[in-house]
């Protein structure tokens, strides 16, 4: 774990524990700081869902409140806050696309989520999805899935319902636009 | 609902909460579990007219142990699986430890016998109806321990599931040994352990649905 991640993990812990022991006060600081943690994760995870995000980020907070008999005060509050964000994902994922969402990279490594709010990234995720979306279908999806999400190929071409080699034109052609555009804008 | 304004709602309920609420609520099932399959195994079997005779073999015991070291194992993965982000590795491979030392046992006990004696040993007299009867007073735990369960959060059902089957099978197990006449190991090794798995493959079966939360 890094130092930053350890750090806020200490936090976060202690937050919990004072507001298991009934401190309302600690209780909201702890729930805040969960929020500004699982939007990133969520963020993450569902690149072309963005209305989802906050949707997901309250429901998670419900489970959070209503399974918090289920942390022990000695394990990491993060690993059990992840868990279950992980849970709640799952569920929403495998609710929308049934059978497809068990393809979905949900198992990357917790501890790089260390660059929650910079506000530089964020915008050029922004900026990033808003020329995405003037791209068409063929195109926008693999980017998404393949460059974004990180799937593999035939991954992609299962969810889209593309073939493999039009996938793999989709993000070559879609690329080449976006790389004109951004030209282009300067 | 705004994100803030859902923190505030939640905030506003904070009674205190006691970390060991999962154990006491799988605790609670138990013994419940136990108390409800001790009338069933009386009504239905009843108790093994040698039992104060049996109870002076070391066997007896052995059978004992066993049943009460497989609960107790498989209690501690329950547990485990009911907390998110809690490790379960190795709580899985301590529950099959009971088990290899019964099949250790029942293998040693088969070498050393006449080759005319092994079938006997391992078919009892109640080999026809003894992993039905296990299975059968497993079933009150393990409604009460899925309820149990579910009340927690586990996030992986299907092996929550099964851990939850394992450890009611363990528990109607104990109280089976009260009827249960046999004292040779190569008979729990097989006709225990089919009973026992019964509850597993139910849990197994029901969780993903069941334990959703």
């Amino acid at each position: 774990m890094n130092p930053a991640n350890e750090a806020r993990e200490t936090r976060l812990r202690d937050l919990m524990v004072t507001a298991l022991r009934g401190d309302a006060a600690a209780y909201a600081e702890f729930l805040r700081e969960t929020a500004s943690l699982l939007r990133p994760f969520f963020r993450r995870r569902l690149a072309q869902h963005p209305d989802d995000i906050e949707d997901l980020v309250q429901e998670t907070l419900l489970a959070v409140h209503n399974k918090r008999h289920t942390y022990d005060p000695g394990q990491p509050v993060t690993a059990w806050i992840y868990a279950i964000a992980r849970y709640k994902l799952v569920d929403l994922l495998r609710a929308r696309a049934g059978r497809e969402a068990l393809h979905d990279p949900i198992d990357e490594d917790l501890d790089e989520l260390g660059s929650d709010a910079e506000p530089a990234a964020l915008e050029a995720r922004r900026d990033l999805r808003v020329l995405l979306a003037q791209l068409p279908d063929r195109q926008r999806l693999p980017i998404e899935y393949v460059r974004i999400e990180g799937l593999s190929v035939e991954e992609t071409a299962r969810l889209t319902g593309l073939s493999a080699s039009a996938v793999k034109i989709g993000v070559h052609r879609g690329l080449k636009v976006l790389a004109a555009r951004i030209r282009g804008q300067r | 609902m705004r994100t803030d304004e859902l923190i505030i709602a939640l905030s506003r309920q904070t009674d205190a909460i006691d970390p060991s609420t999962p154990l006491r609520r799988l605790a609670v099932a138990s013994l419940l579990g136990i108390a409800a399959a001790l009338p069933l195994m009386l009504w239905r079997l009843g108790l093994n007219p040698d039992l104060a005779s049996d109870a002076q073999t070391p066997m007896f015991w052995v059978k004992w142990g066993f049943a009460a070291t497989v609960a107790a194992a498989s209690a501690v993965l329950v547990i485990r699986l009911a907390r998110p982000g809690v490790d379960t590795r190795r709580a899985a491979q301590t529950v099959a430890l009971p088990l290899v030392a019964l099949w250790a046992l029942a293998g040693l006990v088969l070498l050393a016998a006449a080759p005319a004696e092994r079938a006997p040993l391992m078919m009892g007299s109640s080999w026809n109806t003894c992993p039905f009867n296990i299975a059968l007073l497993s079933l009150p735990a393990l409604v009460l321990l899925l309820a149990a369960v579910r009340s927690l959060a586990p996030t992986r059902l299907r092996r929550a599931g099964a851990a939850t089957g394992l450890l009611a099978g363990a528990l109607g197990t104990a109280v089976y040994v009260l009827h249960c006449p046999e004292l040779e190991a190569p008979f729990l090794a097989v006709w225990y352990v089919l009973g026992m798995l019964v509850p597993v493959a139910i849990g197994a079966l029901v969780g993903p649905r069941i334990l959703r939360w």
